[in-house]
């Protein structure tokens, strides 16, 4: 958790929401983009074939990050046999449990672009629900991913995390005194 | 801020993503030993510093994390092309065919193949 942090961020108006995502597993998974249809059986599902994209199959989230990285969101309990299906995999690989690496953030409402504009430098607009990717965040190092039109997913690492919580409390202040 | 566009990713980021990691297209001999000493400091420190089109190598550090090819100017500090690592560099057509107001997606263009890697 974020220390001395409150759970939640609201704005009087209810245009903004920020609060802490519930905890899932998280996976970095190194791959050779050829071999991508056999990690889909250890998987569940097809991985995404485009940086940026998104696939979901049994509450597993997969988002490509670069030519041969994924990072794969899981429930919490599905640790153990995510494991176990990549480690059966024939294929050369690297699957790293960073769980407890990085915390969740969900932002959302109508002010949501408005407030992640305050940080973060590309045009929020135009980046497509469903898909997601690693930018800056002010300093920080982030993975953003646009869940709907008005809800946004920043995963943090845990240094990093006080950091970007202040920044979004300062934003979100400023969008409630409509400033 | 400048926009970049990632050949890895597809799309145009924010400069703060990338960082500039010197000229590009610069091979390291096969047989150091072999060389003189004056040879062997040009490879390591002499660089062609050009006022005007660059060819530069930048990484996409906070996104896809690739090292990628870049055409900039150093005067105007634009960037004319960019193109994948290990792609042999473009000639002036390819690049002025980039930048012609009718191209869609220029910058992911593979040059022609036929280029010699020797440095000018």
């Amino acid at each position: 958790m974020v220390p001395h942090a409150p759970a939640s961020l609201l704005v009087r108006n209810g245009a903004l929401s920020v609060r802490l995502a519930d905890e899932v597993a998280r996976f970095s998974l190194r791959l050779a983009p050829a071999d991508t249809g056999q990690a889909a059986a250890a998987f569940g599902g097809p991985l995404p074939a485009r940086i940026g994209a998104m696939s979901q199959s049994n509450g597993r989230t997969a988002l490509q990050l670069g030519p041969d990285e994924w990072q794969i969101l899981a429930p919490p309990g599905d640790v153990d046999a995510l494991s176990a299906a990549f480690a059966a995999l024939p294929v050369p690989h690297s699957l790293v449990d960073i769980s407890h690496r990085e915390v969740g953030i969900v932002v959302e409402g109508a002010a949501a672009t408005l407030a992640l504009r305050s940080a973060i430098a590309f045009d929020l607009e135009a980046m497509a629900v469903g898909t997601g990717c690693r930018t800056l965040f002010d300093k920080a190092q982030i993975l953003l991913i646009r869940e709907a039109a008005d809800r946004f997913r920043i995963e943090v690492w845990r240094s990093f995390a006080d950091h970007v919580w202040g920044l979004l409390r300062a934003a979100s202040r400023e969008i409630d005194l409509d400033l | 801020m400048l926009l970049i566009r990632c050949p890895y990713c597809e799309a145009e980021r924010p400069e703060v993503e990338f960082v500039y990691a010197g000229e590009a297209h610069i091979t390291r001999p096969t047989n150091p030993s072999a060389l003189s000493d004056e040879a062997w400091k040009d490879h390591l420190f002499t660089r062609t510093n050009p006022r005007g089109r660059h060819f530069e190598r930048w990484r996409h550090l906070h996104g896809c994390g690739r090292f990628f090819n870049a055409v900039r100017d150093t005067v105007s500090d634009r960037f004319a092309l960019t193109y994948k690592a290990g792609l042999p560099r473009p000639t002036d057509a390819e690049i002025e065919a980039a930048n012609a107001p009718a191209a869609q997606t220029p910058a992911t263009n593979a040059p022609a193949a036929q280029n010699q890697e020797a440095r000018s």
